[in-house]
């Protein structure tokens, strides 16, 4: 993928950044406001595909890490197991931190809404890591099909060389 | 032939869609409000959530939303063994 031309790159180090704090913002107020985890995941992990678009693959290779979102995937869906199980003694995904409407918390550090909010950020984490994944991946594939490195050289993804 | 009795099913079909929609239940005139009116009182009441849609997907439909990231995370599975580059020495 070649870059695309001044006007274009320009666009997107002014916007980018904004992307990402729209998707942040969209995440964060999932519980108050129109959106969640899934929906300011997905705006989020825009951001990647803009910058593949504006910048070329050859900037893109050397600016991204796979492996900061192969964590945040894995953060995402762990914490959101452990959101779900914090309600066990009723059930599985009971939200045992709600505040009711009126009572007054513990602490301010606990949301109203318990783990509603939560879980939001754990979604948000999920799916921004894997919407990443997903446009990395494909784009190492073009690479290797359209200059030809590493074909034919299937080997498996496991540790042993067999 | 072949295009007639294609014509006729086609008809058929036709008539028994519009006889559905015929009996399809009105939209906005809920039968059973019972359920809807506890989720929309008990959302604000016992979770304080002022959005209705989150807390049904977060809190009383948890498991489901639990299946969607297991969805997410296979296709993230399925797309790595395909598309990735095999040769690379780890």
């Amino acid at each position: 993928m070649k870059p695309l031309s001044v006007v274009v790159t320009s666009i997107c180090d002014i916007f980018a950044w904004f992307i990402v704090v729209f998707g942040v913002y969209v995440i964060n107020n999932g519980h108050s406001t129109p959106g969640g985890g899934f929906q300011g995941g997905a705006i989020t992990a825009t951001f990647l595909s803009f910058v593949l678009v504006a910048y070329g693959g050859s900037h893109f290779k050397q600016w991204v890490r796979e492996g900061v979102y192969g964590l945040l995937e894995f953060v995402g869906l762990v914490a959101f197991f452990i959101f779900g199980c914090l309600g066990f003694p009723n059930s599985f995904f009971y939200n045992s931190l709600a505040i009711a409407y009126g009572a007054t918390p513990l602490s301010e550090w606990i949301p109203y809404c318990g783990t509603i909010s939560l879980m939001n950020v754990a979604v948000g984490f999920e799916v921004v890591g894997a919407l990443s994944i997903v446009v990395i991946t494909m784009y190492e594939s073009i690479h290797m099909v359209s200059t030809g490195e590493g074909m034919g050289g299937e080997r498996g993804h496991d540790r042993f060389n067999r | 032939m072949k295009r007639v009795i294609f014509l006729g099913a086609a008809i058929v079909l036709a008539g028994l869609l519009c006889g559905m929609f015929e009996a399809i239940h009105p939209f906005g005139v809920p039968r059973n409000t019972a359920m809807d009116d506890y989720f929309l009182v008990h959302a604000l009441s016992d979770r304080s959530a002022q959005n209705v849609v989150t807390s049904m997907v977060f809190d009383w439909r948890g498991f489901d939303t639990l299946g969607e990231a297991g969805v997410l995370f296979t296709a993230l599975c399925s797309i790595g063994a395909l598309f990735r580059d095999g040769s690379k020495k780890e």
